[in-house]
């Protein structure tokens, strides 16, 4: 057992855990904030992403442990359902799910690749290193890559990341 | 996933001291690959020393005029520097090339180098790997071998080293330094620090134990024209079945190195000479001593072809 103490959402939470417990499974059976999902567990699929200090990352390849001091947001501390984020919005906007299991990663993800092209950050897709980034829809494609959508929404996704990102074509 | 202890470490010397005490303690910086392994039981350590909290995250210049990367600088941070886009692209690319943006946001500089094969014989518990278990055997050779090693291979395993980042930083003769359990210092250079599987896969590197990678350095630019080039089975996020890096000077000059072929990125100096006279040039030398597979006999002329592609494109 180790403790440690992280902000979630706003809120601090001190915990008493296994060592073993990864962030994912922090959030989900002790905070019992069940919106950020369970899907490869292994990195592969993107549903478990959140937001820590700024950044997305999967949070079932981290230790929870691993966290002190650090910031972390879920998709519960994006919106709620009467003050949805405007990229929760664009989601229902633009039907950019069907069975909505991924979604939360998929959002948690678009959040911060808006942030990401704002902060200059290329991609695999960045034609030129050193010239102004422009969001196009290859761009935001290739920056989704690591969240997996099943049920295939992935072109309503993009409208949907594009809308808030007000992309450039 | 085996229950562990785990520490913060304080200090690179105290990190290394504390990685010799036990064959059986690892370092944890990003964890993204450590973590999948020990959850399929693959890796199991009874203790963890977190590293995170180590001073060695930036990016500096070196008195040389190259660049020294930090052990903890994170694969996003290093892609995105200016200086690496600006005077090593070929590296940026590399970066780029590899994993999803939520990987590479945790993902370290030194976890991407030591990271371990996906060879899927390596991860399938219930088969025989020399690598996993030494002396078991290999289920990869006379397996379904499509994404294996085509040379430096030997009877105890055919992996490949799935890094996209180490083979820019051979093609750029990069440096590895490290400090080890007595405190002492020293610098690797990139070429000598992953080995070939030999009889002995489980030992992938020239690190001693408890030994701790501190920093990558990297020559003064070299300029030229910079390319990686991934040859992969999706568009993103996937291992690469052959990767090019390559720097091409104006006058045909320059070096290139290899990924998804051998158990280290793949460069022969001799075969970079050949870069003025064309791609089969210099895969004839790169692969004179290959063994492929039926399966993967393929690796062959697409790595040619691959090179080709990126030596007309350097050319303009």
């Amino acid at each position: 057992m180790a403790k440690v103490s992280f902000d979630v959402n706003g809120e601090t939470h001190q915990l008493e855990l296994d060592t073993r417990t990864t962030l994912l499974d922090a959030l989900r059976e002790h905070l019992h904030l069940t919106g950020t999902k369970k899907g490869s567990d292994h990195g592969q699929c993107g549903a478990c992403t959140v937001i820590v200090d700024g950044r997305r990352i999967n949070s079932c390849l981290t230790l929870a442990v691993m966290h002190e001091g650090d910031e972390i947001t879920t998709i519960e501390g994006l919106g709620t359902p009467d003050g949805m984020h405007p990229m929760q919005a664009a989601f229902v906007k633009h039907d950019g799910y069907q069975c909505g299991y991924c979604t939360p990663g998929q959002i948690c993800s678009a959040v911060a690749v808006v942030d990401e092209v704002r902060a200059g950050i290329p991609s695999h897709v960045t034609a030129d290193l050193t010239a102004p980034l422009r969001l196009t829809n290859a761009e935001l494609r290739e920056r989704m890559s690591g969240n997996i959508c099943r049920c295939g929404a992935y072109s309503n996704i993009a409208d949907a990341i594009g809308e808030v990102a007000g992309r450039s074509a | 996933m085996k229950s562990f202890s785990y520490e913060r470490a304080t200090s690179p010397a105290a990190a290394a001291a504390a990685g010799a005490r036990d064959a059986n303690t690892r370092f944890i910086a990003g964890g993204t690959n450590l973590l999948d392994l020990m959850k399929l039981e693959i890796e199991t350590p009874t203790h963890l020393v977190d590293v995170n909290g180590l001073a060695l995250d930036r990016i500096e210049e070196t008195p040389e005029g190259g660049l020294r990367i930090g052990a903890l600088v994170r694969n996003t941070d290093l892609a995105a520097d200016a200086r690496v886009r600006r005077d090593y692209g070929v590296l940026s690319r590399a970066l780029l090339a590899g994993a999803s943006g939520q990987l590479r946001n945790k993902a370290t500089t030194a976890g991407n180098i030591l990271q371990r094969t996906r060879c899927p014989y390596f991860y399938d518990t219930n088969l025989p790997c020399n690598k996993r278990k030494p002396g078991s055997g290999c289920a990869a050779i006379g397996g379904f071998s499509r994404q294996h090693a085509v040379i430096g291979a030997s009877e105890a395993c055919i992996a490949t080293h799935p890094s996209d980042m180490a083979v820019a930083m051979r093609a750029l003769d990069a440096t590895v330094e490290t400090v080890r359990p007595d405190g002492a210092t020293r610098s690797i250079p990139i070429a000598e620090l992953h080995r070939l599987p030999g009889d002995s896969p489980e030992i992938e590197t020239t690190l001693a134990s408890g030994e701790l990678i501190t920093a990558v350095t990297l020559p003064k630019p070299v300029g030229g024209t910079q390319a990686y080039r991934k040859v992969r089975d999706r568009a993103s996020y996937a291992f690469a079945l052959v990767s090019v890096a390559a720097i091409v000077q104006r006058d045909g000059t320059g070096s290139v190195a290899l990924g998804g072929v051998a158990h280290k990125p793949w460069r022969v100096e001799a075969a970079d000479a050949e870069l003025p006279r064309g791609a089969k040039a210099v895969t004839a030398r790169l692969f004179a001593d290959a063994k492929p597979t039926k399966d993967n006999a393929f690796k062959l002329p697409l790595a040619e072809r691959t090179l080709a592609a990126v030596l007309r494109e350097a050319r303009g």
